[in-house]
């Protein structure tokens, strides 16, 4: 039964009980949504890094990372690839010759990184080709010339357009400074503007061409997996198969992501613990004016002979229906309004700007684990039994033989 | 045997500034199956005296003895169960819990006892028709009049199966009527079951029906003598 006055007695004071429970539900419906954002845009912002340039591993000659030379290959790439491919995690590889140029047209020039790729086997590690918003990739290109394709950015600080010709400024193998002219095939957008800016791509033959570098070797290795998750594990396997070459996972390459991902994890649960903090006062008040709204009752069931136990159990089951109530309603609500946006996204075009020079996408997906909703229905319920320590304490402190004859 | 034993009781309010005797040395004894009325004028001590008898209040000195045990030397835990199994109470404003039935009211001091449901809701109901209000078992106290929910307070106190019931001014805030039918109801049970009745009263009615007066002034008992009823 007191379970059902506790549970009624929630209900006494409907109006209080309303404003609580919607100060929890909106509490946790804004909190656990801004969180959801949040992790949504840097699960994004992550997803699209490792899309778009960083994949999940890659594989260096050791010297390379100290230098940017290109005369730090890898070597005999394609056995490096076959021993890459018996790891069955492994869903693409794509190798690169990246190196450090300076692409000028009749506008301007500025220093940019180049990248020689193989566009049918770039599609399945990179998603370069879903970004254009110019021209086509590199086979459509029916010109003569040799294709390139540049960051929005680049075109525009470079003042050049699709067709028009850029060239690119370079050291080859034998230290010599070597030109190449190339024509600007394709226009790339991605959601990282310092990337568009200095980034541009070319055929891994024809820079190999240019620098006279053996084109069946690389100085990067791009490995896609099947899953995220698997990357740490597999990094490890090969670091052990591939000897006298650096391989390195995402996390390690952009090691300021795996800080941003850790933190906005922790982010997320001092948020709401935040949230719920301001909450445990409101929740405070609440059952403080219940209790001394039933000084009178409460001391006829210590008269009578309900222990302190159960009458600490009585406060306490009322604090928690209270907040679960509420807390229920704005899980729910805080879980469709994430599955809504997450499906449609939120558009942030108008500080799109701001957003891409720190490499957000402009729409943004809230997505939170749903191993986090029962974190914070556990959160809730912990706030609620913390909640009713003092007012069921304060119960405890009444004399029944005063209790009972108090004026109401 | 005297179901109440009270010897040589004290109690002192603010003994370390002004001292107050609220109960000054009273000895009573009160027999199983006594309708008796404590009165006096207010601040006479009888409520402090009331709240010791109920285990409500610890003595400052002397003893209450119920039934053969000292319950001024129970710990309070074991007081408030000695509470529960011995003692029924009845409060002036009724207290009931107005968010349960009149039957879960009867109910719920038996469920403190741990007495099974289906047992507990047979017995709510049945004291329920023996005050005269069996027909109002599923209606809230706000719902009830004040002499109906003094009835239903009589019943919660009868519920537990105690020793004796202390009635707090019972009928202090019931019209004429009520107080009669109140009081006939709490005669009658005291003569057909030998319920021992002990009330605090200011109400002439009450006197007039009680079978023993205990007067108490300045803390002390000035006088003790049957009622016009005996």
């Amino acid at each position: 039964m007191i379970f059902s006055i506790a549970w009624r007695n929630v209900w006494r004071n409907k109006l209080r009980s309303l404003v609580i429970m919607l100060a929890v539900i909106f509490g946790l419906v804004g909190g656990i949504f801004s969180v959801a954002l949040m992790n949504g845009m840097m699960e994004q912002m992550i997803t699209s890094s490792i899309q778009t340039q960083l994949s999940n591993i890659q594989v260096h000659n050791p010297d390379y990372l100290t230098n940017n030379e290109v005369k730090y290959d890898i070597g005999d790439v394609s056995s490096v690839i076959s021993s890459i491919k018996q790891n069955k995690e492994v869903s693409a590889i794509s190798s690169h010759i990246k190196a450090q140029a300076m692409a000028s047209t009749a506008a301007t020039g500025t220093g940019v990184m180049i990248i020689g790729i193989d566009p049918g086997k770039e599609k399945k590690v990179t998603t370069i080709h879903e970004h254009l918003i110019e021209g086509s990739y590199f086979g459509d290109s029916l010109s003569r010339s040799k294709p390139i394709l540049v960051g929005k950015d680049l075109a525009h600080k470079l003042s050049a357009g699709i067709g028009n010709k850029v060239v690119i400024t370079i050291q080859n193998l034998e230290n010599v400074i070597t030109y190449g002219a190339f024509r600007i095939v394709g226009i790339f957008e991605t959601h990282n503007s310092n990337f568009d800016k200095t980034n541009l791509f070319v055929l891994k033959k024809d820079l190999a061409e240019l620098i006279n570098f053996n084109p069946e070797s690389a100085t990067e290795i791009m490995i896609r997996l099947d899953e995220n998750k698997q990357t740490e594990e597999v990094a490890q396997k090969l670091s052990k198969e591939l000897q006298g070459l650096k391989v390195q996972t995402w996390m390690q390459i952009r090691p300021e992501f795996e800080l941003f991902n850790s933190m906005t994890q922790q982010m997320l649960y001092l948020f709401l613990l935040l949230i719920l903090f301001g909450l445990a006062f409101g929740i405070v008040n609440a059952m403080l004016m219940a209790v001394m709204e039933r000084v009178k009752e409460i001391g006829m069931l210590m008269a009578v002979g309900m222990n302190k136990r159960r009458i600490f159990s009585m406060i306490m089951l009322e604090t928690i229906f209270l907040s679960i109530t509420g807390g229920i309603i704005g899980i729910l609500g805080g879980f469709g309004l994430v599955e809504y946006f997450g499906e449609s996204g939120i558009d942030l075009s108008v500080v799109a700007e701001g957003l891409q020079a720190v490499g957000y996408a402009s729409t943004a997906y809230p997505s939170v684990d749903n191993s986090y909703y029962f974190i914070v229905s556990a959160m809730v319920i912990l706030t609620a039994v913390i909640a009713s320590i003092y007012p069921a304490r304060k119960a405890l402190k009444l004399k029944p033989a005063e209790a009972v004859r108090e004026e109401a | 045997m005297a179901i109440i034993e009270v010897k040589n009781l004290h109690k002192v309010y603010d003994e370390t500034s002004v001292p107050v005797h609220a109960v000054n040395g009273i000895d009573l004894k009160i027999e199983e199956g006594e309708f008796t009325a404590i009165v006096g004028p207010s601040g006479s001590g009888k409520t402090t005296f009331l709240n010791m008898l109920g285990g409500l209040d610890q003595p400052t000195k002397g003893e209450v003895i119920i039934n053969g045990t000292k319950i001024h030397e129970l710990k309070s835990k074991n007081l408030i169960d000695f509470r529960l199994q011995n003692i029924g109470f009845v409060f002036q404003a009724y207290n009931l819990i107005p968010v349960l039935t009149a039957k879960e009211n009867v109910a719920f001091i038996m469920e403190l006892q741990k007495v099974p449901k289906k047992d507990r809701n047979k017995r709510a109901m049945e004291l329920l028709k023996s005050t005269g209000i069996g027909d109002k078992g599923n209606y809230r106290p706000g719902d009830l009049s004040g002499g109906q929910q003094q009835r239903v307070s009589v019943a919660r106190a009868l519920a537990s199966k105690p020793k004796f019931i202390l009635a707090d001014e019972p009928t202090a805030n019931l019209d004429s009527k009520s107080t009669a039918d109140l009081l006939d109801m709490m005669a009658e049970m005291n003569k057909e079951s030998k319920i021992t009745f002990i009330f605090s009263t200011h109400d002439q009615r009450v006197m007039d029906r009680a079978r023993r007066i205990v007067t108490i002034e300045d803390g002390k008992i000035s006088s003790d003598k049957n009622g016009i009823n005996n």
